[in-house]
């Protein structure tokens, strides 16, 4: 080792510095660009596929198809109106008419009268409040996935970590925040910590398949969390209601009232950047990448296969928890049944999008916080289930697992076939 | 090395050792729990003959004191629990198959003292219960065997289920229902297995998808169709109950397997085909063998690719007909999410049953029987909240998944794409 060989070693990262973090997600150069394309082109195709659901199942539309040669276009017409209605809706749902922004920051620049600009800015931060929860449940997922577990029960852990949070959040009372809040936080941890810790241990120890197990906790979760709210913690009244936590564990807002937007975004992205330092700058983070890539190696290479697999599922199932807390304790204040519908399949949908890395995690959360919010709004106005939804996520999914399909609609060329191993077998 | 038996010796001494103490513990809680504050002389009654509608030949109900009964089942346990620590028993499985039957046979006579409890009835629906855990078990063995995990069977079934209700509400016809939903497994398992033999999708991937998908699209159906025209698309009615002449007078075994709707029959037959189709015939070797050295099987001019395709679909059109038990074979309307987890249920009974179609049954039969007596024990007021009693299938699978009872091995090549050289 003399002087040279360690500048030309210091010298090369270097160089590659600005590709870095695309290389991360990806793991080659060659196919960095497509890396950011096929994810982009996973949603187009999907959210295209969901148009033509929405228009095969629209009445008006198949009504004026059968009419196709008599007035064609009337068909195209109708077929059109039912698209931008839809989507329409969807988009003003999700980020507000960006004419209505911009006048009303006029006027609060005008006359100082802030109200219009908070009603512009709802559809937005509506947004990013359905977001947040997203990104917490997505980082869960992408920590199993680069363990090489497929964590479904992020769903239940979610559950568990809200309800956890909101015990501690009305049962303590005359606490100060500063002590009331992280202890609520703590709770949601631990809450969806142990929910993830079970199967984990379980796959570690006995190799039990954890997609299975982690489904059962789902399930074992629901029928809990029946039992507590309509017994230990029902609130007052008829429904099947958490008492309302105290103020001290709320995470303050931002706005006045209408607007949801809390501190809980904030906590999310620091969350986000915590998991990627973990994940890609420490040994622990290592030591958990290469149990996921490689298991006999890391073996080989004397990693305990067993304390990382539960650490990986300790902290995906946090990270779950974490998700319910916020949702909690920033939006909702109370938890009532059917609280995380939908939640687990949401979070493997984005974690895939992201490739299981912090940064596209995060966009992949706002996306489909930015898709989950409209949706609400696009079943009142356009009558369209939100259901659809879930139809484009499937979609995606497959379309991001197999590139192959989006490359031959796209006809993109590629070097060399490359495959993302996920999850193995039954774990034998 | 030399001293390796010694050790194994001692290590299984130590293991005798452990499971004796941990199963006399089991029969002193029993007794804790059971046998405590018992009145002298109370009885307790188990219905053998179904209260109406049946064929068979009714027999005397069986009557038991209860505290003699709960004391000797706590002594044949304990009496088990000693003769492990002291001899050793070969077999775990029965051990624990007799340990669990005098747990449940103490829990159910201290359940129902001084009341009377329909112990066929519990049986009989055992069976209708663990049928759509057997088919979607039964669809996992067939692709398993094949080397394809298809988790999506949850998925197959939810929409063959509406597929299902619809086609036989519209035609007013339930066999063509049932053909529809056949057709609609085999179409998503096609779907399954196009995209990991083909694009060679990670399995588990593919199969939650098209899970997620699944369950967005029948929701998406049914609150944009169905909910509205509830007679016309949602309102089919189910299959009728038929009862095999002479066998179905048999006591007790009449009224469990005789007298049932067509789904169930199905199911049975389909359970002694698929042994015979797996273990006597030329296909089924073809089939083990690519489950579990593709190679080797290609190499003898086995057609890999075709042969999972083939077993992947008709797996698909077996969970089919288990999707349909949810809508025309049990409540003849379609819900949202009607399939709460059976398909996955059914996985779990697929590997305790070892991948073997009759062990799969076998064990679909003890979810069934956890799932019919949840349902039973909330009729006897136990004082237990029937959420807790809800939870016991899925916590029996997750017992069952970590291999308490032996474990067992999946086919060599499982969840492995094949790459032909």
């Amino acid at each position: 080792m003399n002087d040279k060989d360690v500048t030309t070693k210091s010298k090369e990262p270097e160089e590659k510095k600005e590709t870095s973090l695309v290389k991360e997600i990806s793991g080659s150069d060659r196919s960095a660009w497509q890396t950011i394309l096929i994810p982009l082109l996973a949603v187009f195709t999907g959210l295209v596929i969901g148009a033509i659901v929405i228009v095969v199942t629209d009445a008006t539309v198949v009504a004026a198809y059968r009419n196709f040669f008599g007035a064609p276009g009337y068909a195209l017409k109708a077929t059109w109106d039912a698209v931008a209605v839809a989507y329409g809706s969807l988009f003003a749902g999700s980020l507000g008419s960006p004419a209505q922004i911009i006048e009303s920051i006029q006027i609060y620049f005008a006359t100082g009268d802030s109200a219009p600009l908070l009603k512009a800015i709802y559809p937005i931060t509506e947004s990013l409040v359905t977001s947040t929860p997203y990104i917490f449940a997505g980082l869960a997922v992408a920590v199993g996935f680069r363990a090489g577990l497929f964590n479904i029960g992020a769903e239940g852990q979610f559950f568990m970590g809200a309800l956890a949070s909101a015990f501690v959040g009305y049962s303590l009372e005359g606490v100060p925040w500063y002590i009331h809040l992280p202890l609520a936080i703590l709770a949601g941890i631990l809450g969806g910590a142990i929910w993830g810790a079970i199967p984990g241990y379980l796959k570690a120890k006995t190799g039990a398949h954890e997609v299975v197990n982690t489904i059962m906790m789902n399930w074992i979760a629901f029928r809990l969390s029946d039992w507590l709210l309509n017994g230990p913690m029902k609130a007052q009244g008829y429904r099947p209601l958490t008492p309302q936590i105290e103020a001290s564990a709320e995470l303050p807002r931002l706005f006045p009232d209408p607007l949801r937007f809390n501190i809980g975004f904030f906590l999310a992205l620091i969350i986000a950047f915590i998991v990627y330092w973990l994940l890609f700058k420490t040994t622990t983070g290592f030591e958990i990448r290469a149990v996921g890539a490689n298991p006999d190696g890391a073996t080989y290479a004397g990693i305990n296969i067993v304390r990382n697999v539960v650490l990986a599922m300790v902290i995906s199932g946090g990270l779950a928890g974490l998700a319910g807390t916020s949702q909690v304790l920033g939006v909702d204040h109370w938890v009532g049944q059917g609280f995380s519908a939908g939640f687990g399949f949401d979070s493997i949908a984005i974690a895939l999008l992201g490739k299981s890395h912090p940064l596209g995690v995060v966009l992949a959360a706002l996306l489909f916080g930015t898709l989950r919010s409209g949706a609400t709004r696009m079943q009142s106005m356009a009558g369209i289930p939100i259901d659809i939804i879930s139809i484009i996520q499937g979609l995606v999914i497959i379309f991001v697992a197999a590139p192959a399909i989006i490359r031959w609609i796209y006809r993109i060329r590629v070097d060399r076939e490359e495959q993302t191993v996920l999850t193995r077998g039954w774990g034998n | 090395m030399e001293n390796s038996p010694q050790i194994q010796t001692s290590s299984n001494k130590r293991t005798r050792l452990i499971t004796g103490v941990v199963l006399i513990a089991v029969g002193l809680m029993m007794l804790l729990l059971f046998g405590r504050n018992l009145e002298a002389g109370q009885l307790a009654t188990f219905g053998l003959t179904p209260a109406l509608g049946t064929q068979s030949l009714p027999i005397p109900d069986l009557t038991l004191p209860v505290g003699p009964a709960i004391y000797a089942l706590v002594l044949i346990t304990i009496f088990f629990g000693a003769w492990e620590m002291a001899r050793g028993i070969k077999s775990k499985g029965w051990l624990i198959g007799i340990i669990a039957f005098c747990f449940i046979a103490a829990f159910l006579i201290w359940a129902t003292r001084g009341k009377s409890f329909s112990l066929i009835g519990v049986l009989s629906s055992s069976l209708v219960r663990a049928t759509p855990i057997a088919l979607a078990a039964l669809c996992g063995v067939i692709s398993e065997r094949a080397a394809v995990i298809n988790i999506a069977i949850e998925g197959i079934m939810l929409m063959s289920a509406q597929v299902a209700v619809i086609v036989a509400t519209v035609t007013q016809n339930l066999y063509l229902g049932l053909l529809a939903a056949i057709l609609a497994g085999a179409l998503v398992a096609a779907a399954h297995a196009f995209l990991v033999i083909r694009f060679k999708i990670d399995q588990i991937v593919s199969g939650v998808a098209i899970n997620i998908f699944a369950t967005g699209a029948t929701s998406f159906i049914s609150s944009r169709f169905l909910e509205k025209n509830i007679d016309m698309l949602n309102n089919s009615g189910t299959f009728p109950i038929i009862s095999i002449p002479l066998l179905s007078k048999i006591p007790v075994l009449g009224p469990i397997f005789f007298e049932n709707g067509i789904i169930v029959y199905l199911m049975l037959i389909l359970v002694v085909v698929m042994h015979i189709v797996l273990f006597y015939t030329p296909w089924g070797l073809r089939t083990r063998a690519v489950g579990e050295h593709p190679k080797a099987a290609d190499t003898l001019g086995v057609n890999v690719f075709l042969n999972r395709y083939v077993n992947v679909i008709a797996g698909g059109m077996i969970a089919g007909i288990g999707g349909a038990y949810f809508t025309i074979g049990s409540v003849g309307r379609f819900d949202e999410v009607m399939t709460a987890g059976k398909g996955f249920i059914g996985l779990a009974a697929m590997i305790f049953g070892k991948w073997n179609p009759i062990g799969a049954f076998s064990s679909s039969l003890i979810f069934g029987f956890a799932d019919s007596l949840q349902v039973k024990l909330q009729i006897l007021r136990v004082p237990i909240p029937s959420e807790f009693l809800l939870m016991a299938p899925y916590i029996v699978t997750m017992i069952v998944l970590s291999g308490v009872v032996g474990r067992a091995l999946p086919p060599a090549a499982d969840g492995q794409p094949y790459e032909k050289a």
